[in-house]
């Protein structure tokens, strides 16, 4: 950077010394014609200026005109807005960040990690999770527009085991037509009612039993989603995914094309100002290939089986909620429930100790449903108390050949849970519940949880 | 999916078809818009209003109701400022209407509009429910709507040019009543002028500035964070040192709070419909701000 400096001193000094020379040497005739030359330059100079100066003026007057133009408001005005935002340089484009912090306290009477769902094969995220003080999920949510074509939206889940999970990273296709809203990447599958909601939005510290029994907690799919609104005044939302399966209740299968199907219709509106409701139907469909598991046999061992086969769930959902006058902000109520019903039918491995000691393979079918009912009340500002029953049917399962070692389930599991929760502001929630949680024949864990969930960053949106 | 069926293509084509060869489709925010819209579109406009006088705008769901009324669109009317950022985002993402997504010709923002007050120094959550563009409750000054009508008047002619000069004539007579109207409210407030007064939330900054009229304290503590016993008490505290007229809140807000400071410090309480609807009175943008006049004077009282 030192050396450029130099060109423009030099160039000056070859200035200096080509143009002292002829002033030395000049004569009165020429000093005349020096003087002359530059009384004209001065006059033609000023005359510039002057020229100048009158278009700065008109310039001025016109700015001057344009700005007094709206005040005049008998004409309308155009309608380009002013920018509202002041936002300006690198940050202007930075995406909507938001974080959710949460944590709890559990006391279980039952040891959490010999938790099962008698009767269900266990899979995904299932539970009532650790004793005692412990962090939840933070969550770290990050979206924005692409371009004109593309929003997109990522939700990374921290888990209090240090490890990194990814919920949600997914673009949507804005530009498309007929009010198509095409999804693409991984989310959370629109099945249900609960199934889009991320776990801090849950009315509940847990996910309902059926929920965790048909599903693992919560369906996502690596995949493609398209939904669509009908342009009628009652809402009716269709919806179409497909992917790569390897959610529960499907597994992981190395091969090409699609891995599960999924469809659901939703419907809803308003009964007056008070009542608003959504009901809907889902059904999905997916494969599961070496979904292996523990299991007690009927000889008392503990088994390691397996199931390969055809899984297909469906839903039927439905949300009503009150408020009086539509004015949620004093007191409110609302009550959901989803209906389960589940299908699987395919080969089931029966192995006595995992080391292939003996083995069966027989045809397997079985037809099991679940629901789960809840009502959440807030009797004043900031405050609410919520009731949820859960309920599953073991229904009916062929093990074929395979029932000379394992016992057809004949046990309902089912749970209570009571909830108080405290809402100072949009962003923050501490809640206490209280539950009794029967998933095993003659075991009965009393649950007592409180959790608080803290929201930072951009405004969250307000789901139905 | 197996088979194509013709009928079934020809039926949704057709329900889709169907609104767009009608009036323009237009979906207001809040009822003060929607009373807008009406005044300026008469007949050749289908207003549909997403809340009511009685709600809360800052706090509303992005219902099924409202997202089916988004998606037949042609043009959503909405405050903007972050008032309705909590549901209008997510409802209009749902519809999947591209027309009337933020940014697009079927998108109209009022608070841009009008010179914004109440812009927060410094934002914090802290300080409660801020919006960071200014106060939002921009329609409690009548000449805000003065100033949102020409605007929103061309907007309804560029979506809709083969009416355009029905909608100019529309917004001419309105402009002549509402300045006419605004001259006659000044007239009947003149006694409301240096009023001092409580508010239970920072809902009429605008309102009272245009009447000239004095603020001394909110109830809440801050803004959108309900009112608590130690706030209500400190307030009190300063009507006793700063004697107050009335206390004012919005029709949709719980009465509570400003029952227990008007029984301690022997003062009135005045209802603002707030909006279009707010009362049985403010049936229209003229009958609301009658209303609001009448009300503040009787507050005097």
């Amino acid at each position: 950077m030192a050396k450029p400096s130099l060109v423009p001193r030099a160039v000056f000094l070859a200035l200096a010394l080509s143009l002292s020379p002829p002033l030395y040497a000049a004569s009165d005739a020429e000093v005349a014609e020096i003087r002359e030359q530059l009384r004209q330059l001065r006059e033609s100079y000023e005359a510039r200026l002057q020229a100048l100066e009158q278009r700065l003026k008109d310039a001025e007057t016109k700015a001057k005109e344009a700005a007094a133009a709206p005040a005049a408001a008998a004409a309308p005005l155009p309608a380009a807005a002013p920018v509202s935002s002041s936002a300006s340089g690198i940050a202007a484009f930075n995406p909507a960040i938001s974080a959710v912090l949460q944590g709890r306290y559990a006391n279980l009477s039952q040891d959490p990690e010999k938790f099962t769902i008698a009767g269900f094969a266990p899979g995904g995220e299932i539970g009532p999770g650790r004793r005692g003080f412990s962090l939840s999920e933070s969550e770290l949510a990050i979206s924005a527009s692409v371009d004109h074509l593309f929003a997109g939206n990522l939700i990374v889940s921290l888990t209090p085991e240090n490890t990194v999970s990814v919920e949600e990273a997914y673009g949507v296709y804005t530009a498309a037509p007929y009010g198509l809203v095409p999804k693409f990447g991984r989310f959370f599958s629109g099945l249900g009612y609960m199934n889009e909601q991320h776990q801090h939005a849950w009315d509940f510290i847990d996910a309902p039993l059926a929920y965790q029994a048909f599903l693992g907690g919560q369906y996502a799919n690596d995949g493609l989603q398209v939904k669509w609104v009908a342009p009628i005044d009652q809402f009716l939302e269709f919806g179409a995914e497909v992917g790569n399966g390897d959610g529960f209740p499907g597994s992981a299968r190395n091969k090409n094309g699609v891995g599960s199907g999924v469809i659901y219709a939703h419907t809803g509106g308003d009964i007056g100002a008070s009542h608003s409701w959504r009901a809907g139907v889902s059904y999905l469909q997916t494969r599961a290939q070496d979904r292996d598991y523990s299991q007690v046999d009927l000889a008392g061992n503990d088994a390691q089986v397996g199931f390969n086969g055809k899984s297909h769930v469906a839903i039927a959902d439905f949300v009503w909620k009150y408020a009086p006058n539509g004015n949620a902000q004093n007191t409110n109520f609302k009550l959901q429930g989803e209906y389960f019903w589940r299908r699987e039918s395919g080969d089931f491995t029966y192995d006595v100790d995992g080391a292939l000691g003996l083995t069966n393979t027989s045809a397997y079918t079985s037809r099991q449903t679940g629901w789960y009912l809840q009502g959440v009340y807030q009797f004043m500002p900031y405050w609410r108390v919520g009731a949820r029953y859960d309920r599953l049917d073991p229904g009916h399962v062929d093990y074929g050949t395979n029932a000379a070692f394992l016992e057809s389930p004949a046990f309902h599991p089912e749970r209570y849970a009571l909830m108080a929760d405290y809402t100072p502001s949009e962003f923050s929630r501490i809640r206490l519940q209280w539950g009794q949680s029967k998933t095993q024949a003659g075991v009965t864990d009393n649950q007592l949880f409180l959790q608080y969930i803290l929201t930072l960053g951009a405004h969250g949106a307000h789901k139905f | 999916m197996t088979s194509f069926k013709p009928w079934l293509l020809a039926a949704i084509l057709g329900v889709w078809a169907g609104p767009a060869l009608a009036n323009l489709n237009v979906f207001a925010t809040v009822p003060e818009w929607g009373a807008l819209t009406q005044e300026l579109g008469g007949d050749k406009v289908n207003v549909y209003i997403a809340t009511n006088a009685l709600q809360d705008p800052h706090h509303v769901e992005a219902k099924p109701s409202l997202i089916a009324r988004a998606r037949a669109a042609d043009l959503v009317v909405a405050t903007g400022a972050e008032l309705e950022i909590g549901w209008l985002p997510l409802v209009t993402q749902q519809a999947g209407n591209p027309k009337v997504q933020a940014g697009k010709p079927g998108y109209f923002e009022a608070a841009p509009l009008v010179p914004m007050a109440e812009k927060p120094t410094r934002l914090d959550r802290a300080e409660g429910d801020v919006h960071p563009l200014g106060n939002p409750h921009i329609q409690t000054d009548p000449r805000n709507i003065a100033r949102i009508a020409g605007p929103l008047a061309a907007k309804l002619a560029e979506l809709d040019p083969a009416n355009a000069a029905y909608y100019q004539a529309r917004y001419k007579a309105f402009a002549e009543r509402w300045t006419a109207a605004i001259v006659r409210w000044e007239r009947e407030a003149v006694p409301l002028k240096g009023i001092p007064v409580l508010v239970q939330h920072k809902g009429f900054p605008y309102l009272l500035d245009w009447l000239g009229m004095k603020e001394v304290a909110a109830l809440e503590p801050k803004p959108g964070i309900e009112p608590t016993i130690a706030h209500l008490s400190e307030v009190l505290e300063t009507v006793r040192r700063q004697p107050v007229k009335m206390v004012i809140r919005a029709a949709y807000q719980s009465d509570r709070a400003s029952q227990w400071i008007a029984e301690r410090a022997k003062i009135n309480v005045v209802v603002l419909p707030f909006t279009v609807g707010g009362d049985d009175v403010a049936k229209d943008l003229f009958s609301l701000f009658d209303d609001t006049i009448q009300r503040l004077l009787k507050g005097t009282q």
